[in-house]
């Protein structure tokens, strides 16, 4: 059964319209959605003008997300090694802590010494909270084997160096408290250093010389990564040994052995403080530096040397971000020069629009929508780019990166902000245009 | 109803003063098909767009519709071009590869039409003008008459008062020129449309009832033209 019209139902709106010409509804400011149609329809129509115009930007996001992943995975993979290396260990140096301007002026900065004696010190005082302590002594020599020779970091050091500083063996044993006591003319190589001198060849029982004096070759490390400090270019001997038949005058000052430093391992992590507060007062007093002096050694911690790390890489990712940051102001400027030359390009479109009814503000918001849409493509399609390129990087295992979510903000808020900005002046200049002239223009 | 009184235009040329037009009145009624003629550098283009509204006289007065135009800003002018007038140009200007129905839907568009009657409208515009087969083909695949109606049909979506054609046979050779013309003429008659044709050619303006002279931006003659060539009929050679 058809159902019967209500007589209540309402007369259609439209029926006024049909009746000639009379006036037509004509709302004052055309839908935005309708804008943004004949914003995307314009792009659609000018595909390869529209790629091009992106491409300045999307490599200069492209760049930022990847250079950042990159910066940012160098920080994590430096911090791990330094971890590795145990992250308990004090690290007693002479000299002032050089920080600021004063370590440039350098007047009054005079060479200071660390001494065995220092060691045998701290040695006797400190009995708790420290699992081992070890004094370090270093210089570089000429080490041959056959006809292979070259300079070598030659360390001398005592049994407990392989437990404070996290060594593995690849072969054979470390030094010894033999070794030490009787001096006896043993090394133990450091992994390139072995791979240096002997190829393939197994270094244990061979001998080697260093500075003309005969060492047989006792242990090889297992290779640590090339960090800074890495002990795979260096040749260890006991420290004795070297005291007595190496080292010479040069490890003497004063009439007293000096050493580069003292090793000391802290049991906890908490105590390093502690640890480190008992070796300041010892040595000062042992220094006899009056209360007003300075430290004329300095203790460093691995949270520090972490420190100093982070503010190297960190000024480093900051420089990265900045070329890259540079490339995408070019970009800016690229799109800025197409904008202006697809406003040019387009004037007798625009001249058109304007005739067909369109106001200054309607061609001003479908060009700023233009440019609006072109900027949010450059940052989609450059953060997936560059967060490639990153992973690109960390799969060939050439440089690991890490991708944050920071770095992928900034990237995309500064390449829309820079889209927008360079996008401005060609709108209003095509906005701005005399119906009349963009007409006529040829 | 067109009314303009003692308009003139004056260009400033760097340090000296251009009188495109100077003091030029006349009327036109709803539904008269008039020609606007003279040489180049006569003030019919200054005065066209004046009464396309796409300019503003430096003085003088033009009510169109009983509403006085001659001040209104820019965003009002917009208004009026959007209602009132249809403008079909020499070269056509339609957007390149942009179909014809949507070329046509352009103005309604504007005039914030809503999406369903823009396209019952524009298909209704383009089988007015005979081209109901080819909505969806881009500019570049029609011929230039097919593209000269395709621009008549957005000329005359919006159901203007006015139709302005600024040389719309200029860029069409002869034969193509007659069809338009005929368009013209048969818009004129069927639907009482105004038709202002703004030419240098004589022939071109004898298809229509009056013709307008210009020179110097004046005046110089405004007659009825009693027997208009008929378009499509065979030409006198003189």
């Amino acid at each position: 059964m058809k159902r019967i019209q209500t007589p209540s139902k309402p007369v259609r709106r439209g029926w006024k319209r049909r009746a000639g010409r009379a006036p037509r509804p004509r709302p004052r400011n055309m839908l935005f959605s309708e804008n943004l149609k004949i914003a995307l329809r314009a792009l659609r129509a000018n595909k390869m003008r529209s790629v091009l115009t992106i491409l300045g930007i999307v490599i200069g996001v492209a760049t930022v997300v990847a250079l950042l992943s990159i910066g940012e995975g160098a920080t994590a993979s430096i911090t791990s090694q330094i971890q590795s290396g145990g992250s308990n260990l004090l690290t007693i140096s002479p000299g002032r802590m050089q920080a600021g301007p004063a370590a440039l002026s350098g007047g009054s900065q005079q060479a200071s010494h660390l001494y065995y004696a220092d060691y045998q010190l701290l040695d006797r005082a400190l009995t708790t909270n420290i699992s081992d302590i070890v004094p370090v002594y270093q210089a570089s020599y000429t080490v041959k084997f056959g006809s292979e020779s070259f300079s070598a970091p030659t360390v001398g050091v005592m049994e407990a160096h392989k437990e404070v500083r996290s060594f593995e063996m690849a072969d054979g044993r470390f030094i010894t408290e033999g070794d030490n006591k009787s001096q006896t003319l043993v090394a133990v190589l450091g992994s390139s250093v072995a791979e240096d001198l002997f190829g393939e060849l197994s270094p244990i029982g061979k001998i080697i010389s260093i500075n003309g004096l005969k060492f047989q070759v006792v242990g090889v490390l297992e290779a640590k990564g090339s960090s800074i400090g890495s002990p795979d270019e260096n040749i260890f001997i006991p420290i004795e040994t070297g005291y007595n038949k190496l080292f010479g005058e040069s490890a003497v000052y004063n009439g007293r052995k000096t050493v580069n430093n003292i090793l000391v391992s802290v049991t906890d992590e908490k105590n390093m403080d502690t640890v480190s507060a008992t070796v300041e007062y010892m040595l000062r007093r042992s220094h006899e530096l009056k209360t007003s002096d300075e430290l004329d050694f300095n203790v460093m911690n691995q949270s520090d040397t972490l420190e100093t790390l982070n503010t190297v890489t960190q000024t480093l990712t900051i420089f990265l971000g900045a070329i890259a940051g540079i490339s995408l102001l070019v970009g800016g400027i690229g799109i800025m020069n197409i904008m202006l030359v697809s406003v040019t390009e387009r004037t007798k479109e625009i001249g058109l629009r304007k005739a067909v009814g369109a106001t200054k503000n309607q061609i001003l918001t479908q060009l700023l929508i233009e440019t609006f849409t072109l900027s949010l493509l450059c940052g989609v399609v450059g953060i997936l780019l560059g967060v490639g390129i990153a992973l690109a990087f960390s799969v060939s295992g050439l440089i690991s990166s890490v991708i944050t979510a920071n770095s992928i903000l900034l990237a995309f808020f500064f390449a829309l902000i820079i889209g927008i900005f360079f996008g401005l002046y060609p709108a209003f200049r095509a906005a701005n245009l005399h119906p009349m002239v963009a007409l006529r223009y040829e | 109803m067109i009314h303009v009184e003692e308009l003139t235009k004056v260009y400033q040329m760097g340090e000296s003063e251009v009188r495109a037009l100077d003091g030029a009145s006349f009327t036109i009624q709803n539904g008269e098909m008039v020609a606007i003629m003279g040489p180049s550098g006569s003030g019919k283009s200054t005065l066209m767009s004046i009464i396309g509204c796409l300019d503003v006289p430096s003085s003088g007065r033009y009510t169109l519709d009983d509403v006085s135009v001659e001040n209104m800003d820019e965003t009002r002018l917009a208004d009026v071009r959007g209602r009132k007038i249809g403008f079909v140009f020499q070269q056509f200007n339609l957007l390149a590869r942009t179909s014809a129905l949507e070329n046509v839907k352009l103005p309604l568009t504007y005039a914030g039409i809503s999406g369903r009657q823009r396209d019952e409208r524009a298909m209704k515009a383009l089988e007015r003008v005979g081209l109901g087969q080819r909505t969806h083909h881009a500019p570049n695949e029609l011929s230039g008459g097919q593209q000269q109606r395709v621009a008549i049909a957005r000329a005359i979506v919006n159901e203007p008062a006015i139709l302005l054609a600024d040389e719309p046979t200029g860029a069409l050779d002869s034969k193509t020129g007659v069809e338009i013309m005929d368009l013209f003429q048969s818009l004129h008659r069927d639907t009482g449309q105004t038709v202002i044709l703004v030419t240098h050619d004589s022939y071109v303006a004898r298809h229509t009832e009056r013709i307008i002279k210009l020179s110097d931006g004046r005046i110089i003659s405004d007659e009825k033209n009693p027997n208009p060539i008929k378009a499509g009929a065979p030409r006198m050679e003189a």
